[in-house]
């Protein structure tokens, strides 16, 4: 079984709300990245997610495009990011999914990209920029590689449009909190509940909720109303704060991480 | 009848709707609103009055003599976009695309703009109409266009650097497609080239055709027969597009698009069409400049309108079925098309506009003084007259 719908499952049975982080690979280096996701998957993270640099990163704000920029100005390629995923595997199981734009997919041609994913030890990737619509080659290759697919829905997603993309969806589903770009934000957007709520009578497939997640509580918040939590923003900002003292970037990334993922074990039981 | 996009909005292989999925459902709302309003006689009532009566329509089709003696070769026929209000073909797209975002209950409007022509016809518009308006513009072009960028803020807009990337159009429009992103519920993002996401590449292509469908009818009257070559520069394309669609099923007439060269094709330059490869960026499947892992390489020309790593989708279907051709001429040769009509015609065109006039004198040896070229001239000048100071100073001060 995919290691991504494992522990989704083992979630389920303990009644347990996933954590996921985000690292941008290569920020400030692939090395970096590596520690991050090692001390990350110690810690207890329960998925972690791992963007691919892109030059033009139109769905992210301000602090990512910053990590994509340092990610880049330092030589990251999709090569080294593989190599990469292929050391951590040496030492853990943690499941691992890739978020890219899809340019760099398509540019390694999506067959290829996927066998690769796979073979480096990736379980599944996110596009977000590659709409249900468009995404026949990539769920085809992802499929035959045994890759989740997931998919992002969005407060202005319609009804039946939901359906169609949970239908899509391997893994989970990734209902971003907000209209806007990814970014720390000082409070849970109003859109989330309703969001969720109209999501949830479309699919029975785990769901968890990014863009926006800043802090514990608000972790602890949204783990009573979703499967998982997603933070990106607020971890690259914790990773920048500290690009002056490296002795320190691991050990205080890590450190928030912790704090985040004892929020969202706080909550148990099932969802209401 | 100009080509039409498909079901799922591709011309060919191109196109398409790559964008966040927050905007899926404000794309598809665009495309209804496009397809109920553009085929509403009172909607084309409406464009036509501010056509005629605000931009000065229909434009001029101008025989450019002392240009066709000069070259020897076939006569060349100006159309005079530069005479339009605002100084260049952009003010048709967006006094098209007010109308659209009116009749949609829009009350912002938001765009990118990278000589600040698209902005200036932009923040035009919605003074007009008396809409908030904001402009995306990189840095770098900021500084380069400054009086573009008075001319915006005195129009009322609000024009907002772009410091992310590389500082130009492209991450202007970054950072437009983030705006609407958040704010896409009540924002209308009026895109300034054929460009991006389905249906914004159709909806300019059809605003600018008014240029193309005049320019038919007027040579028709002047000469009682189709011009055998069109030409026109290509950025994002929809000055081209605007003049070629409409003679697309006319295969006789031959089109060709001039891409920025900048510093030669082998170095740093802009032409996706005659150099690129075939990526997704910006919305859409079409050819860019890109390098390693997909990553977008920044253009680069000397003319800030053309300095874009992408072009439309609709103009690399064109060139994939080969019914249109791509050049590309240097930052030197456009600034030799700038004095070469400034000094037989007494018209100083934009740099972009340039790129076409600078292709000319290549062009006239395939043609006898039978033959019939439309250029159009999609921008007046008066912008650039710093940029092209600097860069005649040692020339033109001897």
């Amino acid at each position: 079984m995919n290691r991504v719908d494992a522990r989704f499952e083992k979630l389920r049975a303990d009644g347990e709300r996933a954590f996921i982080p985000y690292f941008a690979a290569g920020d400030p280096s692939l090395s970096a990245t590596e520690e991050l996701v090692l001390a990350a998957a110690e810690v207890g993270a329960d998925v972690i997610e791992l963007g691919i640099p892109f030059s033009d990163p139109i769905a992210d704000g301000p602090s990512i495009q910053r990590a994509t920029e340092r990610a880049l100005r330092a030589g990251t390629t999709v090569e080294g990011i593989f190599r990469t995923v292929e050391r951590i595997r040496e030492s853990s199981d943690v499941p691992l999914v890739l978020m890219t734009y899809f340019n760099p997919v398509a540019y390694r041609g999506v067959e290829r990209f996927c066998q690769e994913a796979r073979q480096a030890g990736a379980d599944g990737l996110i596009v977000p920029d590659l709409p249900v619509e468009d995404a026949e080659e990539l769920l085809e290759a992802a499929r035959a590689q045994e890759l989740a697919t997931i998919f992002l829905v969005a407060p202005t997603t319609p009804n039946e449009r939901i359906r169609r993309i949970a239908d899509a969806t391997r893994g989970f589903l990734y209902a971003v909190s907000l209209t806007g770009v990814t970014g720390a934000r000082d409070a849970i957007s109003p859109d989330l509940q309703p969001l969720l709520e109209r999501v949830r009578r479309q699919t029975n497939k785990p769901v968890c909720v990014g863009f926006g997640i800043s802090n514990p509580e608000q972790a602890r918040r949204v783990a009573q109303l979703a499967d998982g939590v997603i933070v990106g923003s607020a971890i690259v900002n914790t990773v920048e704060a500290h690009l002056s003292e490296p002795q320190r970037l691991v050990g205080a990334t890590r450190e928030f991480i912790r704090e985040l993922l004892t929020a969202v074990r706080s909550v148990r039981g099932p969802l209401r | 009848m100009p080509l039409r996009a498909d079901a799922r909005g591709r011309f060919g292989e191109f196109g398409g709707q790559y964008v966040p999925e927050v905007l899926i459902p404000a794309l598809q709302e665009l495309e209804a609103a496009h397809r109920r309003y553009w085929n509403d006689p009172e909607f084309q009532a409406e464009y036509e009055f501010y056509l005629r009566e605000y931009v000065g329509r229909p434009s001029l089709l101008y025989f450019a003599q002392r240009l066709t003696e000069a070259l020897g070769g076939p006569k060349i026929y100006l159309k005079r976009e530069d005479l339009n209000h605002t100084g260049a073909h952009k003010i048709n797209n967006a006094i098209g695309q007010i109308l659209l975002a009116r009749r949609m209950g829009k009350k912002r409007i938001i765009a990118e703009t990278g000589a600040g022509q698209h902005g200036v016809a932009t923040a035009t518009a919605c003074a007009l109409f008396g809409m908030e308006c904001e402009i995306y513009m990189g840095a770098e072009d900021v500084e380069r266009q400054a009086l573009n960028v008075f001319r915006m803020r005195l129009l009322g807009a609000k024009v907002t650097p772009v410091t992310s990337g590389t500082r130009t159009l492209k991450d202007a429009t970054n950072e437009a497609f983030r705006d609407w992103v958040t704010n896409v519920r009540t924002t209308y993002y009026l895109i300034g080239s054929a460009v991006g996401a389905h249906p914004f590449p159709t909806i300019v292509r059809d605003l600018q055709s008014v240029i193309g469908r005049e320019a038919r009818r007027q040579i028709l009257e002047r000469e009682g027969r189709l011009p055998d070559c069109l030409v026109a520069c290509v950025g994002g394309g929809s000055n081209a597009l605007g003049l070629f669609a409409p003679f697309y099923e006319d295969r006789q007439v031959r089109m060709i698009g001039v891409e920025a060269a900048g510093e030669g094709i082998e170095r740093r330059h802009a032409a996706s069409l005659t150099a690129g490869t075939v990526g997704v960026f910006h919305g859409a499947r079409t050819f860019l400049l890109q390098e390693q892992d997909g990553q977008i390489r920044p253009a680069h020309s000397i003319s800030a309108g053309l300095d874009y790593p992408g072009v439309g989708p609709e103009l690399a279907y064109y060139r994939r079925t080969g019914r249109a051709e791509f050049v590309a001429v240097t930052d030197a040769e456009a600034l030799e098309g700038v004095q070469l009509l400034a000094r037989t015609e007494g018209i100083i065109p934009a740099l972009e506009t340039a790129h076409a006039i600078a292709y000319l004198p290549k062009l006239a040896q395939e043609y006898g003084p039978e033959g019939i070229v439309i250029v159009n001239l999609s921008g007046r000048g008066d912008k650039d007259a710093s940029i092209v100071a600097r860069a005649l100073e040692e020339k033109l001060g001897s």
